[in-house]
């Protein structure tokens, strides 16, 4: 009797669980990405070319303030030499209290926050979005293709219809991954915005990919480390519930007059 | 403490007796350990150990993740980024914190209704089932203000959404919330109290724990049977039980381990899967989410507090009894918290002399539903308010009063028992009939 209901709980739990708002939501495609599954990586090229799609684009409104420019030189991102990101950092102006005044930025300085007051910081974008949802708020989309966050951005940058309107002095764009279908922000990407120094295709779906793939590396720079730290902790905890399980086995054999290992 | 007859500690070098005779602890921790534990338990005893194993991995990743975490409106966000960016390990210990929460829930609930499932909550142990119940309100609490603490739209608006259910109080609900958020809205003050009683109540949950295990370890632990140990002489209670070290702490760990395995896959792999994305930006108390849904955990009583609104006639007729103090959204909070209380009220409404479901041949279903019915709760909880779910949440919240305040109640009287074994001894040897005494070989 219990089993029976603990194995349907179990899969009534799984079902019920996640993905919990529902409707209202644009079309959002499901991008192939490299960093997705338990053993997905970050591909180091593509943040590089991601970053570049966000400093030549994105940065003229949009912010990463909680990101530190140092982090572009850590192990799984975008991993530049650091006199290059020493070099980059330049790039930016920071607001120094101790001077008083503006200086180039450092390494050790965060990028800089949202130039355009009602353009949103970038930094965690990718993990405050989802991609898909339900069916039913069931959570069953999201189990198998991710929360969906970079999909999200990739989608929302290359689903712009070409429609305008005019609405109390704003003039909206139609696009059909926002929800309710009509966005402030004009497209910021056409193709070939871009061009990478290794050549690398600059049509919009390849750049739109870069660019989610480098604010899923913003949100989550640690995703790496993470899935291996959780690999090392599946297989060793499997590992000693083998030996527990034949530990277990063995003391309770005579109990329950079964033959010892 | 008339207890099950077993050994006890015998100090026995100087030592040990100088020990002994100035601070039993020694002895303490032995009649603890070596507790004789009904040996045909199941695996829905496992539970205990988990959530002992969880209150301390949430204390002891919580101590740490307070080092570095700032309570403040203006810096809490971006000290929980702080964590996950530069602290050492910090996405780990925060990802095993949020996920710990969730492991936590999954836990309790499997344990109370194991409870409610083999009658655990029957005489004599009604204080171990009361305890539970205020370790489970304590944990919804801790909970929910841990929630608050990363500062995102959800816990803000979560916070406004769950202190506004006092607010519905008559009379005095208004000041009662003032009281309880330290001012007219959401704000630092909140952020402050909900920080330093989130680190309080987990301390207090470890006292309520040790008095939990106090009480089962004074009546003994039930066992799928619902039939008691034999006491009347060491040698009979020997024949239904094994001493809870090495039997069980074994098997519990072995349990535990399996369990854990699948919490690092969660927190390696899919560590947001159970949050919600909304949570990953920052408070905004001029932004109203789209959707205000609360962790999974809460969502059964969730769907029952929304469930009852001004159109449902039971609620119209309070209202009209009593002039319109007891209003829609009070009527709510009373479903709310009622559902808890009606569960907490189990020993008193349960009618039946059987304790265990397995000779129970109604109840069986009954309680089959009952486990729907919650699942089913759950998932109300998270659809939004409109029809059809609406009536859904309804019928499902009736169900949950049902059970408790018409059925067990009937139940007793109308159901015809079957047979329960006499002793724990004959249960075990059916299941393995070649063990021979029970006692073990070696």
């Amino acid at each position: 009797m219990f089993r029976t209901l603990t194995l349907s709980a179990v899969a009534a739990f799984g079902l019920a669980t996640a993905g919990l708002a529902a409707g209202g939501e644009g079309h959002v495609e499901d991008f192939d990405f490299s960093f997705e599954g338990p053993f997905g990586k970050y591909d180091q090229n593509q943040l590089q070319r991601g970053l570049q799609v966000y400093t030549e684009i994105c940065s003229a409104c949009h912010g990463l303030k909680f990101v530190p420019i140092r982090s572009l030189s850590e192990e799984g991102g975008p991993s530049l030499p650091e006199d290059q990101v020493r070099a980059y950092a330049e790039n930016f102006e920071v607001f120094d209290a101790e001077l008083d005044d503006f200086r180039p930025a450092l390494p050790a300085d965060h990028f800089p926050a949202s130039g355009l007051e009602n353009a949103p910081d970038l930094s965690l974008m990718a993990k405050a979005r989802a991609g898909f949802h339900g069916p039913y708020g069931l959570g069953i989309n999201q189990f198998f293709k991710g929360i969906g966050g970079a999909e999200y951005i990739a989608s929302l940058l290359t689903e712009y219809t070409g429609e305008e309107r005019e609405e109390a002095g704003v003039t909206l764009y139609e696009n059909k991954a926002f929800p309710g279908g009509w966005i402030s922000m004009a497209p910021p990407l056409y193709g070939e915005d871009v061009e990478f120094a290794d050549g690398h295709a600059n049509d919009l779906h390849h750049i739109a990919e870069d660019v989610s793939a480098f604010l899923m590396w913003t949100a989550e720079p640690k995703m790496m480390a993470r899935k291996q730290a959780g690999f090392v902790g599946v297989v060793f905890l499997t590992l000693l519930s083998v030996l527990l399980y034949l530990t277990n086995k063995r003391l309770w054999a005579p109990v329950k007059g079964k033959k010892t290992l | 403490m008339a207890g099950i007859p077993h050994d006890h500690y015998e100090p026995k070098s100087g030592g040990e007796k100088w020990l002994h005779s100035r601070l039993p602890v020694v002895g303490l921790l032995y009649d603890t350990l070596m507790i004789p534990t009904p040996k045909n338990l199941n695996w829905m005893w496992i539970w205990g150990i988990v959530l002992t194993f969880c209150l301390a991995l949430q204390i002891v990743t919580g101590i740490v993740l307070a080092m570095h975490y700032t309570p403040h409106v203006d810096m809490a966000f971006a000290s929980v980024e702080h964590i996950m960016r530069n602290v050492n390990g910090g996405y780990m210990l925060r990802y095993m914190h949020a996920n710990g929460a969730s492991l936590f829930f999954i836990a309790v609930y499997a344990h109370i209704f194991r409870g409610l499932y083999y009658g655990s909550y029957k005489a004599p142990r009604e204080i171990t089932w009361i305890i539970g119940m205020l370790i489970y309100l304590m944990m919804m609490g801790t909970a929910f203000m841990g929630y608050v603490l990363p500062w995102g739209q959800m816990s803000f608006w979560g916070a406004t959404v769950i202190t506004g259910l006092f607010g519905a109080i008559p009379f005095v609900g208004e000041s009662i919330q003032t009281w309880l958020l330290g001012g007219p809205a959401v704000d630092n003050a909140t952020l402050n109290r909900f920080f330093s009683l989130h680190y309080l109540l987990p301390f207090v949950i470890a006292g309520l724990v040790i008095v939990h295990i106090w009480a089962f370890h004074t009546t003994g632990n039930n066992n799928p049977t619902g039939v008691e140990v034999r006491r009347s002489s060491k040698e009979e209670a020997e024949k239904d039980t094994l001493p809870f070290w090495p039997y069980f702490v074994i098997k519990d760990l072995f349990a535990l381990a399996v369990i854990l395995a699948v919490f690092f896959a969660v927190v390696g792999f899919m560590p947001n899967y159970l949050g919600h994305p909304d949570n990953y930006i920052e408070a905004n108390a001029l932004a109203t989410p789209a959707h205000i849904v609360p962790e999974w955990y809460f969502l059964p009583f969730y769907a029952i507090l929304r469930a009852f609104t001004s159109e449902v006639w039971v609620v119209q007729i309070a209202s009209f009894l009593t002039a319109g103090i007891i209003d829609a959204k009070f009527f709510g909070v009373l479903a709310m918290f009622g559902a808890i209380a009606v569960m907490a009220l189990a020993p008193w409404l349960d009618t039946s002399s059987v304790r265990s479901g397995r000779y129970r041949p109604m109840f069986k279903w009954w309680f089959a539903l009952l486990v729907v019915d919650f699942f089913a709760l759950m998932w109300l909880g998270a659809m939004p308010a409109e029809e059809p779910y609406a009536t859904f949440s309804l019928i499902a919240s009736a169900y949950w009063f049902a059970y408790f305040l018409v059925i067990l109640p009937l139940l007793g009287v109308v159901e015809k028992p079957l047979a329960s074994p006499d002793t724990i001894e004959e249960d075990f040897t059916a299941h393995y009939p070649k063990s021979s005494d029970g006692t073990p070989a070696e």
